[in-house]
Protein backbone atom coordinates (compact mmCIF):
# COMPACT_ATOMS: atom_id res chain seq x y z
CA UNK A 1 0.00 0.00 0.00
CA UNK A 2 1.20 3.46 -0.75
CA UNK A 3 1.48 5.47 2.70
CA UNK A 4 -0.33 8.03 2.64
CA UNK A 5 1.90 10.26 5.14
CA UNK A 6 5.17 10.97 3.69
CA UNK A 7 7.79 8.55 6.07
CA UNK A 8 9.30 10.09 9.29
CA UNK A 9 13.72 9.16 9.84
CA UNK A 10 13.38 7.94 12.97
CA UNK A 11 10.68 7.20 15.59
CA UNK A 12 10.40 6.36 18.77
CA UNK A 13 8.28 4.03 20.97
CA UNK A 14 5.52 6.00 21.73
CA UNK A 15 5.85 7.04 25.64
CA UNK A 16 8.93 8.51 24.68
CA UNK A 17 7.15 10.06 21.40
CA UNK A 18 4.70 11.97 24.13
CA UNK A 19 7.52 12.51 26.70
CA UNK A 20 9.81 14.54 24.35
CA UNK A 21 6.59 16.47 22.90
CA UNK A 22 5.88 17.75 26.50
CA UNK A 23 9.12 18.21 26.85
CA UNK A 24 9.79 20.57 23.71
CA UNK A 25 6.68 22.52 24.20
CA UNK A 26 7.40 23.15 28.01
CA UNK A 27 11.01 24.63 27.25
CA UNK A 28 9.11 26.86 23.71
CA UNK A 29 6.54 27.70 26.45
CA UNK A 30 8.95 28.97 29.02
CA UNK A 31 10.82 30.99 26.46
CA UNK A 32 8.09 33.10 25.03
CA UNK A 33 8.04 34.88 28.02
CA UNK A 34 11.44 35.16 28.43
CA UNK A 35 12.03 37.05 24.64
CA UNK A 36 8.97 39.02 25.75
CA UNK A 37 10.94 40.59 28.62
CA UNK A 38 14.08 40.17 26.70
CA UNK A 39 12.92 42.40 23.94
CA UNK A 40 10.93 45.38 26.30
CA UNK A 41 14.75 45.92 28.20
CA UNK A 42 16.55 46.03 24.74
CA UNK A 43 13.83 48.12 23.46
CA UNK A 44 14.42 50.56 26.47
CA UNK A 45 18.10 50.27 26.33
CA UNK A 46 18.03 50.94 22.44
CA UNK A 47 15.87 53.77 23.11
CA UNK A 48 17.82 55.26 26.46
CA UNK A 49 15.40 54.16 29.02
CA UNK A 50 15.54 51.19 31.62
CA UNK A 51 12.26 48.84 30.44
CA UNK A 52 10.54 47.35 32.75
CA UNK A 53 12.06 47.14 36.01
CA UNK A 54 9.33 47.57 38.81
CA UNK A 55 8.06 44.03 38.87
CA UNK A 56 10.47 41.29 40.62
CA UNK A 57 14.23 42.11 40.38
CA UNK A 58 14.78 43.77 37.64
CA UNK A 59 11.19 43.41 36.42
CA UNK A 60 11.65 39.68 35.31
CA UNK A 61 8.11 38.95 36.66
CA UNK A 62 6.68 41.67 34.49
CA UNK A 63 5.07 39.47 32.02
CA UNK A 64 3.17 37.37 34.60
CA UNK A 65 1.97 40.51 35.37
CA UNK A 66 1.17 41.45 32.08
CA UNK A 67 -0.71 38.39 31.99
CA UNK A 68 -2.32 38.18 35.22
CA UNK A 69 -3.82 41.74 34.10
CA UNK A 70 -5.00 40.50 30.65
CA UNK A 71 -6.58 37.25 32.42
CA UNK A 72 -8.49 39.31 34.91
CA UNK A 73 -10.13 41.55 32.02
CA UNK A 74 -13.84 41.05 30.61
CA UNK A 75 -15.21 38.62 28.21
CA UNK A 76 -16.02 40.99 25.45
CA UNK A 77 -16.91 40.85 21.65
CA UNK A 78 -18.53 43.73 19.85
CA UNK A 79 -21.66 43.02 19.06
CA UNK A 80 -20.86 42.90 15.12
CA UNK A 81 -18.13 40.13 15.31
CA UNK A 82 -19.12 36.74 14.22
CA UNK A 83 -18.78 34.62 17.32
CA UNK A 84 -17.82 31.43 17.11
CA UNK A 85 -15.10 32.64 14.61
CA UNK A 86 -14.15 35.47 16.38
CA UNK A 87 -13.36 33.23 18.91
CA UNK A 88 -11.91 30.04 17.05
CA UNK A 89 -9.28 32.49 15.42
CA UNK A 90 -7.33 33.31 18.15
CA UNK A 91 -6.90 29.47 18.64
CA UNK A 92 -6.17 28.78 15.25
CA UNK A 93 -3.03 31.09 15.42
CA UNK A 94 -1.69 29.45 18.59
CA UNK A 95 -2.23 25.76 16.87
CA UNK A 96 -0.43 26.26 13.89
CA UNK A 97 2.45 28.37 15.66
CA UNK A 98 2.49 25.13 18.88
CA UNK A 99 2.45 22.53 15.45
CA UNK A 100 5.53 23.89 13.44
CA UNK A 101 7.52 23.88 16.45
CA UNK A 102 7.46 20.31 16.07
CA UNK A 103 9.57 19.86 13.43
CA UNK A 104 12.33 22.33 15.23
CA UNK A 105 15.58 20.21 15.94
CA UNK A 106 17.44 20.55 18.95
CA UNK A 107 19.82 18.13 18.02
CA UNK A 108 20.54 14.74 16.44
CA UNK A 109 19.46 11.30 17.94
CA UNK A 110 21.53 11.04 21.21
CA UNK A 111 21.59 7.96 23.87
CA UNK A 112 19.85 8.51 27.17
CA UNK A 113 19.51 5.94 29.53
CA UNK A 114 20.26 2.98 26.78
CA UNK A 115 17.32 4.72 24.82
CA UNK A 116 18.20 6.39 21.15
CA UNK A 117 16.24 9.39 21.67
CA UNK A 118 15.59 12.13 19.11
CA UNK A 119 15.55 15.75 19.71
CA UNK A 120 13.15 17.16 17.52
CA UNK A 121 9.25 16.70 17.94
CA UNK A 122 8.98 14.71 14.72
CA UNK A 123 11.72 14.31 11.73
CA UNK A 124 9.01 13.83 9.03
CA UNK A 125 11.18 13.55 5.19
CA UNK A 126 9.32 16.46 4.24
CA UNK A 127 10.69 18.53 6.62
CA UNK A 128 10.32 22.36 5.23
CA UNK A 129 7.18 22.03 3.92
CA UNK A 130 5.43 21.17 6.85
CA UNK A 131 6.17 24.11 8.56
CA UNK A 132 5.04 26.14 4.96
CA UNK A 133 2.13 24.21 5.41
CA UNK A 134 1.03 25.19 9.08
CA UNK A 135 2.36 28.95 7.91
CA UNK A 136 -0.39 28.90 5.50
CA UNK A 137 -2.63 27.88 8.21
CA UNK A 138 -1.97 30.50 10.19
CA UNK A 139 -3.18 33.10 7.73
CA UNK A 140 -6.72 31.87 8.50
CA UNK A 141 -5.99 32.67 11.95
CA UNK A 142 -5.20 36.79 10.91
CA UNK A 143 -7.64 36.29 8.48
CA UNK A 144 -10.78 35.17 10.07
CA UNK A 145 -10.00 37.32 12.89
CA UNK A 146 -10.15 40.42 11.10
CA UNK A 147 -12.64 39.40 9.09
CA UNK A 148 -15.06 38.03 12.03
CA UNK A 149 -14.45 41.43 14.44
CA UNK A 150 -16.92 43.38 11.96
CA UNK A 151 -14.95 46.86 12.34
CA UNK A 152 -13.37 48.33 9.57
CA UNK A 153 -9.77 48.82 10.50
CA UNK A 154 -9.72 45.23 12.12
CA UNK A 155 -10.99 44.04 8.42
CA UNK A 156 -8.09 46.41 6.47
CA UNK A 157 -5.89 45.11 9.03
CA UNK A 158 -6.56 41.50 8.03
CA UNK A 159 -6.51 42.17 4.16
CA UNK A 160 -2.94 43.60 4.51
CA UNK A 161 -1.58 41.11 6.26
CA UNK A 162 -3.40 38.71 4.36
CA UNK A 163 -1.35 39.85 1.04
CA UNK A 164 1.70 40.49 3.07
CA UNK A 165 1.58 36.97 4.13
CA UNK A 166 1.19 35.51 0.77
CA UNK A 167 3.57 37.87 -0.93
CA UNK A 168 6.72 36.96 1.06
CA UNK A 169 5.99 33.35 1.38
CA UNK A 170 7.11 32.80 -2.33
CA UNK A 171 10.08 34.37 -1.89
CA UNK A 172 10.54 32.30 1.59
CA UNK A 173 9.81 29.43 -0.23
CA UNK A 174 12.24 30.27 -3.24
CA UNK A 175 15.11 31.11 -0.79
CA UNK A 176 14.88 27.94 0.93
CA UNK A 177 15.12 25.78 -2.77
CA UNK A 178 18.78 26.54 -2.73
CA UNK A 179 19.47 24.92 0.63
CA UNK A 180 17.71 21.73 -0.52
CA UNK A 181 19.58 21.72 -3.90
CA UNK A 182 22.94 21.76 -1.82
CA UNK A 183 21.37 19.27 0.91
CA UNK A 184 19.52 16.82 -1.23
CA UNK A 185 17.09 16.43 1.09
CA UNK A 186 14.20 18.30 2.90
CA UNK A 187 14.61 16.78 6.35
CA UNK A 188 15.67 19.52 8.43
CA UNK A 189 18.21 16.68 10.36
CA UNK A 190 19.27 15.65 7.56
CA UNK A 191 20.03 19.30 6.27
CA UNK A 192 21.74 20.12 8.96
CA UNK A 193 24.17 16.46 8.65
CA UNK A 194 24.59 17.79 5.14
CA UNK A 195 26.01 21.07 6.97
CA UNK A 196 28.57 18.99 8.61
CA UNK A 197 30.35 17.96 5.77
CA UNK A 198 29.82 20.70 2.88
CA UNK A 199 29.98 23.75 5.80
CA UNK A 200 27.72 25.95 6.97
CA UNK A 201 25.06 27.01 4.24
CA UNK A 202 25.00 30.34 5.28
CA UNK A 203 28.50 30.18 2.56
CA UNK A 204 27.53 29.36 -0.29
CA UNK A 205 23.79 30.54 0.41
CA UNK A 206 24.55 34.28 1.86
CA UNK A 207 22.01 35.78 -0.85
CA UNK A 208 19.38 33.25 0.17
CA UNK A 209 19.85 33.50 3.94
CA UNK A 210 19.08 37.09 3.30
CA UNK A 211 15.92 36.86 1.55
CA UNK A 212 14.54 34.19 3.80
CA UNK A 213 15.79 36.48 6.90
CA UNK A 214 13.79 39.34 5.41
CA UNK A 215 10.58 37.26 4.33
CA UNK A 216 10.50 36.09 8.22
CA UNK A 217 10.65 39.32 9.37
CA UNK A 218 7.73 39.81 7.11
CA UNK A 219 6.05 36.59 7.82
CA UNK A 220 5.60 37.10 11.44
CA UNK A 221 4.66 40.52 10.86
CA UNK A 222 7.66 41.98 12.74
CA UNK A 223 9.07 45.53 12.44
CA UNK A 224 9.67 46.91 10.00
CA UNK A 225 7.03 44.69 8.54
CA UNK A 226 4.42 45.02 11.12
CA UNK A 227 2.33 46.67 8.66
CA UNK A 228 -1.04 44.80 9.50
CA UNK A 229 -0.78 46.62 13.28
CA UNK A 230 0.47 49.67 11.72
CA UNK A 231 -0.59 51.91 15.05
CA UNK A 232 -1.03 54.95 13.33
CA UNK A 233 -2.90 54.37 10.20
CA UNK A 234 -5.37 51.11 11.38
CA UNK A 235 -5.18 50.96 15.44
CA UNK A 236 -4.26 47.59 15.72
CA UNK A 237 -4.91 45.90 12.59
CA UNK A 238 -6.57 42.47 12.99
CA UNK A 239 -6.73 42.50 16.62
CA UNK A 240 -8.35 46.19 17.29
CA UNK A 241 -11.32 44.33 18.67
CA UNK A 242 -9.34 42.04 20.40
CA UNK A 243 -8.60 41.87 24.24
CA UNK A 244 -7.84 40.34 27.50
CA UNK A 245 -7.64 36.18 25.95
CA UNK A 246 -7.86 36.68 22.33
CA UNK A 247 -4.81 39.40 22.30
CA UNK A 248 -2.79 37.53 24.65
CA UNK A 249 -3.24 34.34 21.94
CA UNK A 250 -1.98 36.23 19.09
CA UNK A 251 0.49 38.21 20.85
CA UNK A 252 1.37 34.54 22.19
CA UNK A 253 1.53 33.04 18.27
CA UNK A 254 3.70 35.97 17.36
CA UNK A 255 6.15 35.52 19.80
CA UNK A 256 6.29 31.67 19.55
CA UNK A 257 6.49 32.01 15.61
CA UNK A 258 9.47 34.12 15.85
CA UNK A 259 11.43 31.90 17.94
CA UNK A 260 10.20 28.87 15.64
CA UNK A 261 11.13 31.38 12.23
CA UNK A 262 15.17 31.96 14.25
CA UNK A 263 15.36 28.11 15.07
CA UNK A 264 14.45 27.02 11.16
CA UNK A 265 17.00 29.73 10.33
CA UNK A 266 19.62 28.42 12.68
CA UNK A 267 18.49 24.82 11.30
CA UNK A 268 18.98 25.30 7.67
CA UNK A 269 21.58 28.12 7.16
CA UNK A 270 23.60 27.97 10.21
CA UNK A 271 24.47 24.65 11.21
CA UNK A 272 21.42 23.93 13.61
CA UNK A 273 23.72 21.78 16.57
CA UNK A 274 27.03 21.97 15.10
CA UNK A 275 29.79 24.00 16.45
CA UNK A 276 32.07 26.42 13.95
CA UNK A 277 35.77 25.35 13.37
CA UNK A 278 34.66 21.46 13.29
CA UNK A 279 34.34 21.17 17.27
CA UNK A 280 32.58 17.98 17.97
CA UNK A 281 29.42 19.10 19.30
CA UNK A 282 28.42 16.41 22.53
CA UNK A 283 25.14 15.08 22.40
CA UNK A 284 23.38 16.66 25.39
CA UNK A 285 24.87 19.84 24.46
CA UNK A 286 22.78 19.73 21.35
CA UNK A 287 19.96 21.88 22.09
CA UNK A 288 21.46 24.20 24.38
CA UNK A 289 23.87 25.42 21.28
CA UNK A 290 20.84 25.43 18.93
CA UNK A 291 18.65 27.44 21.88
CA UNK A 292 21.73 29.61 21.89
CA UNK A 293 22.19 30.32 18.20
CA UNK A 294 18.30 30.52 17.98
CA UNK A 295 18.33 33.73 21.19
CA UNK A 296 21.69 35.65 19.03
CA UNK A 297 18.80 35.50 16.27
CA UNK A 298 16.15 36.93 18.18
CA UNK A 299 18.21 39.84 19.75
CA UNK A 300 18.75 40.54 16.03
CA UNK A 301 14.99 40.45 15.20
CA UNK A 302 14.78 42.94 18.21
CA UNK A 303 17.46 45.33 16.90
CA UNK A 304 15.79 45.44 13.78
CA UNK A 305 13.02 46.66 15.40
CA UNK A 306 14.74 48.99 17.60
CA UNK A 307 16.55 50.43 14.65
CA UNK A 308 14.54 50.10 11.15
CA UNK A 309 11.73 52.62 10.44
CA UNK A 310 8.06 50.93 9.22
CA UNK A 311 7.77 50.73 5.52
CA UNK A 312 5.04 52.16 3.38
CA UNK A 313 2.76 49.44 1.88
CA UNK A 314 3.88 49.99 -1.51
CA UNK A 315 7.54 50.07 -0.59
CA UNK A 316 6.53 46.89 1.27
CA UNK A 317 5.06 45.28 -1.31
CA UNK A 318 7.51 46.34 -4.32
CA UNK A 319 10.13 44.98 -1.81
CA UNK A 320 8.45 41.31 -1.85
CA UNK A 321 7.65 41.37 -6.07
CA UNK A 322 10.10 43.48 -7.36
CA UNK A 323 13.13 42.68 -5.42
CA UNK A 324 13.08 39.58 -3.21
CA UNK A 325 11.84 37.75 -5.48
CA UNK A 326 13.67 38.26 -8.72
CA UNK A 327 16.24 37.89 -6.26
CA UNK A 328 15.32 34.92 -4.62
CA UNK A 329 15.14 33.00 -8.20
CA UNK A 330 18.05 34.48 -9.55
CA UNK A 331 19.89 32.21 -6.14
CA UNK A 332 17.83 29.50 -6.87
CA UNK A 333 19.06 28.97 -10.70
CA UNK A 334 22.82 29.76 -9.67
CA UNK A 335 23.04 27.51 -6.68
CA UNK A 336 21.20 24.61 -9.02
CA UNK A 337 24.25 25.28 -12.05
CA UNK A 338 26.64 25.21 -9.12
CA UNK A 339 25.49 21.86 -8.09
CA UNK A 340 25.40 20.24 -10.74
CA UNK A 341 29.18 21.46 -12.21
CA UNK B 1 2.34 4.99 9.93
CA UNK B 2 0.36 7.36 11.98
CA UNK B 3 2.47 6.78 15.18
CA UNK B 4 5.45 7.67 13.81
CA UNK B 5 3.63 11.64 13.62
CA UNK B 6 2.41 11.02 17.25
CA UNK B 7 5.20 14.12 18.64
CA UNK B 8 3.14 16.32 15.76
CA UNK B 9 -0.34 14.57 17.09
CA UNK B 10 0.61 16.30 20.53
CA UNK B 11 1.63 18.99 19.64
CA UNK B 12 -1.30 20.19 17.89
CA UNK B 13 -3.62 18.97 20.98
CA UNK B 14 -1.49 21.01 23.16
CA UNK B 15 -1.70 24.11 20.93
CA UNK B 16 -5.61 23.25 21.05
CA UNK B 17 -5.32 23.39 24.93
CA UNK B 18 -3.60 26.27 25.45
CA UNK B 19 -5.97 28.20 22.55
CA UNK B 20 -8.55 27.29 24.14
CA UNK B 21 -7.12 28.19 27.96
CA UNK B 22 -6.33 31.56 26.62
CA UNK B 23 -10.03 32.06 24.77
CA UNK B 24 -11.79 31.00 28.30
CA UNK B 25 -9.65 32.98 30.57
CA UNK B 26 -11.74 35.87 30.81
CA UNK B 27 -15.04 34.34 31.47
CA UNK B 28 -13.38 32.30 34.30
CA UNK B 29 -11.43 34.78 35.78
CA UNK B 30 -13.06 38.00 34.38
CA UNK B 31 -15.50 40.09 36.34
CA UNK B 32 -19.06 38.64 35.62
CA UNK B 33 -20.97 42.26 35.82
CA UNK B 34 -22.37 41.89 32.31
CA UNK B 35 -23.15 45.64 31.53
CA UNK B 36 -23.50 46.30 27.57
CA UNK B 37 -24.39 49.21 26.73
CA UNK B 38 -24.77 50.48 22.29
CA UNK B 39 -21.69 52.06 22.99
CA UNK B 40 -19.64 49.57 24.44
CA UNK B 41 -20.19 46.96 21.83
CA UNK B 42 -19.62 48.93 19.09
CA UNK B 43 -16.90 48.61 17.25
CA UNK B 44 -13.70 50.65 17.38
CA UNK B 45 -14.15 54.01 15.74
CA UNK B 46 -12.38 56.98 16.45
CA UNK B 47 -14.10 60.18 17.16
CA UNK B 48 -16.88 59.12 14.74
CA UNK B 49 -20.42 57.58 15.06
CA UNK B 50 -19.39 53.47 14.78
CA UNK B 51 -20.33 52.80 11.16
CA UNK B 52 -21.40 49.10 11.45
CA UNK B 53 -21.44 47.04 8.67
CA UNK B 54 -20.41 43.90 7.76
CA UNK B 55 -19.98 43.40 4.06
CA UNK B 56 -16.79 45.59 3.13
CA UNK B 57 -15.21 46.15 -0.12
CA UNK B 58 -11.49 46.39 -0.58
CA UNK B 59 -9.20 47.30 -3.23
CA UNK B 60 -9.14 44.94 -6.63
CA UNK B 61 -4.78 45.02 -5.66
CA UNK B 62 -5.57 42.54 -3.07
CA UNK B 63 -7.10 39.69 -5.86
CA UNK B 64 -4.36 40.62 -8.09
CA UNK B 65 -1.83 39.89 -5.53
CA UNK B 66 -3.70 36.57 -4.82
CA UNK B 67 -3.99 35.49 -8.33
CA UNK B 68 -0.02 36.21 -8.57
CA UNK B 69 0.31 34.69 -5.58
CA UNK B 70 -1.17 31.17 -6.99
CA UNK B 71 0.97 31.47 -9.73
CA UNK B 72 4.53 31.52 -8.21
CA UNK B 73 3.80 29.36 -5.30
CA UNK B 74 3.07 26.72 -7.82
CA UNK B 75 6.35 27.28 -9.38
CA UNK B 76 7.98 27.38 -5.87
CA UNK B 77 6.13 23.80 -5.66
CA UNK B 78 7.61 22.64 -8.71
CA UNK B 79 10.97 23.48 -7.77
CA UNK B 80 10.91 21.61 -4.57
CA UNK B 81 10.77 17.81 -5.86
CA UNK B 82 13.84 18.92 -8.46
CA UNK B 83 15.55 20.45 -5.96
CA UNK B 84 16.18 17.38 -3.67
CA UNK B 85 16.59 15.41 -7.02
CA UNK B 86 18.55 17.76 -8.64
CA UNK B 87 22.78 15.88 -7.80
CA UNK B 88 21.05 12.61 -9.35
CA UNK B 89 19.24 14.27 -12.02
CA UNK B 90 22.34 17.00 -13.17
CA UNK B 91 22.56 18.82 -16.50
CA UNK B 92 19.05 17.71 -17.87
CA UNK B 93 17.19 19.04 -14.55
CA UNK B 94 19.00 22.08 -14.34
CA UNK B 95 17.92 22.84 -18.44
CA UNK B 96 14.46 21.55 -17.85
CA UNK B 97 14.57 24.15 -14.25
CA UNK B 98 16.08 26.92 -16.43
CA UNK B 99 13.33 26.60 -18.80
CA UNK B 100 10.51 26.41 -16.84
CA UNK B 101 11.66 29.51 -14.72
CA UNK B 102 12.58 31.44 -18.16
CA UNK B 103 9.35 30.99 -19.06
CA UNK B 104 7.73 32.29 -15.72
CA UNK B 105 9.79 35.08 -16.20
CA UNK B 106 8.22 35.91 -19.17
CA UNK B 107 5.09 36.34 -17.49
CA UNK B 108 6.09 37.79 -14.49
CA UNK B 109 7.92 40.66 -16.98
CA UNK B 110 4.41 41.20 -18.51
CA UNK B 111 2.91 41.67 -15.13
CA UNK B 112 5.43 44.18 -14.21
CA UNK B 113 5.09 45.86 -16.80
CA UNK B 114 1.34 46.08 -16.71
CA UNK B 115 2.12 47.72 -13.35
CA UNK B 116 -0.06 44.68 -11.03
CA UNK B 117 2.91 44.73 -8.98
CA UNK B 118 2.69 48.85 -8.39
CA UNK B 119 0.38 48.85 -5.39
CA UNK B 120 -2.45 51.50 -5.80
Amino acid sequence: MTPILATVNYSEPWWIQIIKALVIFAVGLQLIPLVLLAERKMLGRFQGRYGPNRVGPFGVMQPLADIIKLATKESFRPRTSVGFIFMAAPAISIITAVATLAIVPFGNTVDIFGTKVGLYGVDPSIGILYAFAFGGIAFYGLMLGGWASGSKYSFLGAMRSAAQLISYEISQGLALVGVVMLAGSLSLTEIVDAQATQGWFIVPQIVGFVVFLVAGFAETNRAPFDLPEADAELVGGYITEYGGGGFTSFFFAEYLNVIVVSAITVTVYLGGWLLPFGWHTPGLAMPFIVIGKTCLLIFLFIWVRATLPRLRYDQLMSLGWKILLPIATINTLATAVMVVT
Amino acid sequence: MLNSYLPAIVFLLLGGVVGTAFALMNGIFGPKTNRRSASKTSPYECGLPSDVQQGFRFGISFYMIAMLFILFDIEVIFLYPIAVKLKEFGAFALVETSIFVALLFVGFGYVWRRGALSWR
